[in-house]
């Protein structure tokens, strides 16, 4: 406890306040300060971040594994893929090896695994989203948007038009997260967070595709056309060996049924998986995302002269950047853990809280620096109030871990919400993920790219109302 | 214990207000804070100061996220390991946010708290915002 103080002369880990001069029990200063790291508070299990976490998704193991709170259809696309690679390996791949050569399985395999990794990781992976504003950001832009002159009670301009490479770009307010949206980051409804460079919210990974994951998205859609592609030649292969000699297609199918289904699950499948790739890999190439593309951000409709100022008109560089570019760190820190008094907070638990806000010694002012210090380091995404009057403990240490800790289980471990929004107009729920088989994959280019009502969620409380708020 | 640290001794230190300094867009999504001197600052630290240490941690930022040989690298056996060594290597940005952590802690700890500044790391404002908390102090200046 004091050793734990005693060590962490950084200003913002201070994990106690000052308890000597307290009058409260010492045990409770005892159980804060045994805290250290935030691990042994008698008094109550510290809490992670991912357990107070705003957006709509569902945690397990501990943080390390996020799911949305539906899984769209997530696992019908893992079952038709696992499903015709299963019956690939197991009717055609003999054949063919006997008649043809043994790379095919190799082959096969090879990209089947790039198929089902890239997949759980698009699935798995945060997208990019941005925790909420603290409170006190919240209060700061309010009072500069205020400051900008409009006195009234109409609800002030919500937007900001920044210059971007010569370009103006409107940044919008987003009245969830209460912070206006970064250029490129658009809020999804279905997982209720704000996105950075937001492409769509796909169904079939059951999470958005932003800037962490896009890359993945990508390497899967494209591993997925090759594999489809591949498996569809093969199996035309097989079938057309076999018909050989005058025997018949019939005879073919009887003697191998699962490339039977194998082929109508490839035929439907390749074209709109073939043409999702070739609409990314445009993507791609302009540094646009499918958002973008589809509100016609860049394309000049508004009859002004507009390129995409994101872009970095090298077709090749567009690539590079966006496939193999730096891959920034997940900004939610799951796994951290909550400063102990945010979770006597939350959990009213901890009843150091009210005596020490009673001691005018004890509060906000010499804890003060401490109290104050931690606050400061409060994890964004509680939205809890003043940070004067909290009696720090011990848990601010791992905080300061935050980026670091967030890669440890896997930076692949997020996924959002995954409704089928952009399958039906009624939005979420729709219970027709059963009965549409490969219907779905043949919509699938379709559904990425002309449902921009869908694709490109909008909160349906204010954000996009306030696009439409009368700018000042 | 008190004496760990100076604010400590501070007879009555509060947070008297905060300040946001935020992302300057201008060169697009590139992590990059604006350098303008906030004006409730100007009683307790030299402009240029400040500006030294955005530009740094700007430019930290910015290394970070460059796009060159290294990172491309990077990128490339990711892509063909399938994104798996992702589990067990720091990427180039993770390493970079340690050092800039490491770096406001150094500006907290010889410039800011002297002042009764607190600058917090960007990365737990989910990169939006630098924020400069002020603390009220009536005692100033117990050295560390």
């Amino acid at each position: 406890m004091k050793k734990c103080e005693y060590q962490q002369i950084d200003p913002r880990a201070l994990p106690t306040p000052t308890p000597t001069p307290t009058p409260t029990p010492p045990h409770h200063r005892g159980d804060d300060d045994g805290g250290g790291g935030g691990k042994s508070d008698e008094l109550k299990r510290p809490r992670r971040k991912w357990e107070v976490f705003p957006g709509k998704n569902r945690f397990y193991c501990g943080g390390r594994i996020i799911v949305a709170r539906q899984s769209g259809v997530l696992p019908l696309t893992l079952g038709l893929i696992l499903v015709t690679s299963g019956l690939f390996f197991m009717f055609d791949c003999p054949f063919l090896v006997k008649h043809l050569t043994s790379c095919i399985p190799v082959v096969g395999g090879v990209l089947f695994v790039f198929v089902v990794i890239t997949l759980l990781q698009t699935s798995f992976t945060d997208p990019g989203i941005l925790p909420r504003a603290t409170p006190d950001e919240a209060a700061d832009i309010e009072k500069q948007i205020d400051n900008t002159g409009n006195a009234s009670y109409r609800p002030p301009p919500r937007t900001k038009e920044v210059l971007i490479n010569q370009q103006v770009v409107k940044l919008k307010y987003c009245f969830t997260c209460k912070m206006f949206r970064p250029p490129r980051t658009s809020h999804c409804s279905l997982c209720d967070n704000c996105v950075e460079r937001f492409d769509h919210h796909c169904p079939w990974v059951g999470n958005c595709v932003g800037k962490r994951n896009y890359r993945f998205f990508y390497t899967f859609i494209v591993s997925l056309s090759f594999l489809t592609a591949f498996i569809f030649g093969c199996v035309t292969t097989h079938l057309a060996l076999r018909a050989q000699g005058g025997k018949g297609l019939v005879f073919a199918l009887q003697e191998s049924p699962g490339s039977a289904v194998e082929l109508v699950i490839c035929f439907f499948s390749v074209w709109s998986i073939l043409g999702l790739s070739g609409f990314h890999t445009y993507l791609v190439a302009s540094n646009l995302t499918t958002n973008e593309d589809i509100k016609g951000s860049w394309s000049g409709k508004s009859g002004e002269d507009v390129t995409n100022p994101y872009s970095h008109k090298n077709i090749f560089i567009n690539c590079c950047y966006v496939l193999c570019g730096p891959l920034p760190p997940s900004l939610i820190d799951r796994r951290g853990f909550l400063p102990a008094d945010e979770s006597a907070q939350t959990s009213g638990a901890d009843i150091e809280v009210p005596t020490v806000a009673t001691k005018s010694e004890i509060n906000v002012c010499t804890q003060g620096t401490k109290g104050l210090l931690e606050s400061a380091s409060l994890p964004p995404l509680l939205s809890t109030s003043c940070p004067q009057g909290k009696p720090q403990t011990a848990h601010t240490c791992p905080d300061n871990n935050s980026p670091a800790v967030n890669s440890d289980p896997s930076p692949e471990l997020s996924m959002s919400c995954g409704a089928r929004r952009a399958a039906s107009p009624q939005g979420d729920g729709s219970p027709s993920h059963h009965t549409k088989t490969r219907w779905k994959k043949s919509k699938r280019a379709a559904l990425h790219v002309p449902n921009p009502a869908f694709d490109v969620p909008v909160s349906p409380t204010s954000p996009d109302a306030a696009s439409f708020a009368p700018s000042q | 214990m008190a004496e760990t640290h100076s604010l400590q001794d501070l007879q009555q230190p509060a947070v008297s207000s905060k300040v946001f300094v935020q992302r300057d867009y201008g060169s697009g999504t590139t992590c990059r804070f604006q350098t303008k001197f906030p004006s409730e600052l100007d009683s307790r630290l030299d402009k240029q100061q400040f500006e030294e240490t955005i530009q740094t941690l700007n430019n930290l930022y910015a290394e970070a996220e460059k796009l060159g040989g290294k990172s491309y690298l990077e990128g490339c056996l990711a892509c063909l390991t399938a994104y798996t060594i992702f589990l067990c290597m720091e990427t180039h940005y993770e390493k970079m946010l340690k050092k800039i952590a490491r770096f406001i802690k150094d500006q907290n700890e010889k410039i800011y708290a002297p002042r009764g500044l607190l600058l917090t790391d960007p990365i737990e404002r989910g990169l939006r915002v630098v924020e400069i908390t002020i603390f009220e102090d009536r005692s100033v200046g117990s050295g560390r």
